[in-house]
């Protein structure tokens, strides 16, 4: 009998859990400050006017995007990674030291990083590229934090007992090479620094700034190519990493099949990559490469949704256990609206639906189904599973858990459909005009016609930060105050009242 | 023949492809229910449902894969 350790080792998943709440907070604060001053104009100088500069909404933007990516979700990830990988690969991350080490290092070296993207933000210090604001310093720290991220997985896989990778593992090692791949090539920069102008002077730049190596056309397409991969790699694959593993395990049922899983695995990544044409219908790339966005897009829907209903039919004839176990709705409910925004989405990526959705609000609404919808139910509902088992105590209160179900579904609700309406009426208006072709309205008439719908989308997004409060809560005082166990429950979740 | 020509062609070649490969591989999945380790696919779930440190691996690392 060969001499196994007598358990996990979950440090630098619990480190990572901290960041994944700390994180979800800030980002998801910010979000409705930005709600509300889009409502309401006026809060944008909230703080004075002297203090502007901080308070506007295209100060905070970034962060706020910024902050429940690579903050919420990516921690989100790394905590469900150090977790889940020992777990389904047997092995105990503490056989090797030398992998503690790098998680640790990982992850404070992710802090430090996290810092710096919060103080450069906030300092209005950026690259201007959505969603990869980030000057090349910090991008260089963050290189870093995912190559450890990357020895670590690939030294847990390489100590492993099971032979086969569980499913969940394929997508992890898919996120981390996915998003390796995206982030280098979109954030290939020159500091200015090194520009020389027309007039040939040189060291007129700074050190720091930078500017893309793309111009033009192919930096759009380069941008889109990474920001619609941004959510195949960071939103949508370790996501479903997540729920694979969680699903079965909280509900005690097998993946209805694993065939499946395998097969939806390869359709995924063959066909997402291309799918990111769909963000630039109607402008100067090619119009082949607009068709191909559109048709990939489409056919994205069969691999999403085998994987989805794979989900929903592991519950088959368990059915019982959605009405008894908020964890277990949170999980089903996040699978539905994955369904949910698979769907949406591709039926924007058409060309004559997209002349009316482009650049209005049911694009946001549509990426927040998604968010708030499916990773951040299913994010909550991996860290909730958790918490029993690392800090070996109950959680601490079911009826606060599914109160917080109830009212985030609430504010979900009420955020996408306020964005659907808002966004159909934008695109409606917009498009507009008299016999003679001139324009029936103007863009003030459009936001006089949208307050409304930005002030419910703000309470939306208000009540889904109360149940994230409500979330941070109850996890502190399951790690605080939680009835310890003495054994590890094999499947659901015990609960306090 | 020109390039859009080819490119045409080609497209259609990678389509019907990948299009037959990927039902191969349904096919061969379904035809065979076990890999190449003997072991039914369905077998593999549990990895997540017994994943104890204590637990027997769904397929163990045997000491000749360790040479």
């Amino acid at each position: 009998m060969e001499n196994r350790p007598l358990g996990y080792d979950y440090t630098v998943a619990k480190m990572f859990m901290l960041t994944t709440i700390v994180l979800g907070i800030v980002g998801m604060l910010i979000g409705v400050i930005l709600a509300f001053e889009l409502a309401f104009p006026s809060i944008n100088t909230i703080l004075g006017s002297g203090l502007a500069e901080y308070t506007n909404f295209s100060r905070l933007r970034p962060l706020h995007t910024d902050a429940v990516i690579f903050g919420f979700t990516i921690s989100g990830v790394f905590a469900t990674w150090y977790y889940v990988g020992q777990r389904v690969l047997k092995v105990n991350m503490a056989e090797s030291p030398l992998l503690m080490f790098l998680g640790k290092l990982q992850f404070w070296l992710y802090v430090v990083t996290v810092a710096a993207v919060v103080v450069s933000l906030l300092a209005g210090v950026t690259t201007s590229k959505e969603y990869a604001e980030f000057e090349w310093p910090i991008d260089l720290a963050i290189v870093v934090v995912w190559v450890l991220f990357g020895v670590n997985m690939f030294g847990l896989i390489g100590m492993r007992r099971e032979k086969s990778l569980y499913i969940s593992v394929w997508y992890y090692i898919a996120t981390f090479l996915g998003i390796a791949m995206l982030y280098l090539f979109n954030n290939m920069e020159v500091p200015t620094m090194l520009a020389t102008s027309a007039a040939g002077e040189t060291g007129i730049g700074s050190w720091y700034h930078s500017v893309s190596m793309y111009a033009g056309t192919n930096d759009a397409l380069v941008q889109w190519w990474y920001g619609h991969n941004a959510v195949a790699f960071g939103f949508t694959v370790p996501i479903v990493a997540m729920i694979y593993y969680f699903l079965p395990k909280e509900s005690g049922q097998a993946i209805y099949s694993y065939k499946l899983s395998l097969l939806s695995f390869w359709g995924l990544m063959f066909v997402y990559l291309w799918a990111g044409g769909h963000h630039l219908l109607f402008s100067t790339v090619p119009d082949w490469m607009q068709t191909m966005g559109s048709i990939f897009s489409i056919v994205l829907i069969l691999p999403s949704w085998g994987s989805a209903i794979n989900m929903l039919l592991t519950m088959k004839g368990e059915w019982q256990q959605v009405a008894a176990s908020p964890l277990i709705k949170f999980m089903v409910l996040g699978s539905t609206f994955y369904m949910f925004s698979t769907l949406e989405g591709p039926i924007q990526a058409i060309k004559s639906v997209n002349a009316i959705a482009h650049f209005t609000d049911w694009i946001v609404g549509h990426v927040h189904d998604g968010v708030l919808g499916w990773v951040g139910f299913m994010i909550m509902a991996a860290l909730y599973h958790m918490a029993p088992r690392v800090f070996k105590r109950e959680i601490y209160s079911k009826s606060l858990m599914a109160s917080q179900f109830w009212i985030q579904t609430l504010g979900v609700v009420l955020y996408f459909t306020s964005m659907w309406i808002a966004g159909i009426t934008q695109g409606m208006m917009w498009r507009a005009h008299d016999e003679f072709g001139n324009l029936a309205y103007s863009f003030i008439d459009t936001v006089t016609v949208l307050h409304p719908y930005y002030a419910i989308r703000g309470v939306g997004g208000l009540l889904y930060l109360i149940g994230f409060l409500m979330f941070a809560y109850n996890i502190y005082k399951t790690m605080t105050a939680g009835k310890p166990l003495e054994k590890e429950p094999a499947n659901a979740s015990p609960m306090g009242a | 023949m020109n390039i859009a020509d080819l490119q045409a062609y080609g497209y259609f070649a990678i389509t019907v492809f990948m299009t037959v490969s990927l039902y191969a591989y349904i096919y061969h999945l379904y035809k065979n229910k076990k890999d190449a380790d003997g072991h039914d696919y369905e077998e593999y779930s549990n990895m997540a449902l017994h994943d104890d440190i204590g637990d027997t691996p769904v397929n163990p690392i045997s000491k000749d894969d360790k040479k």
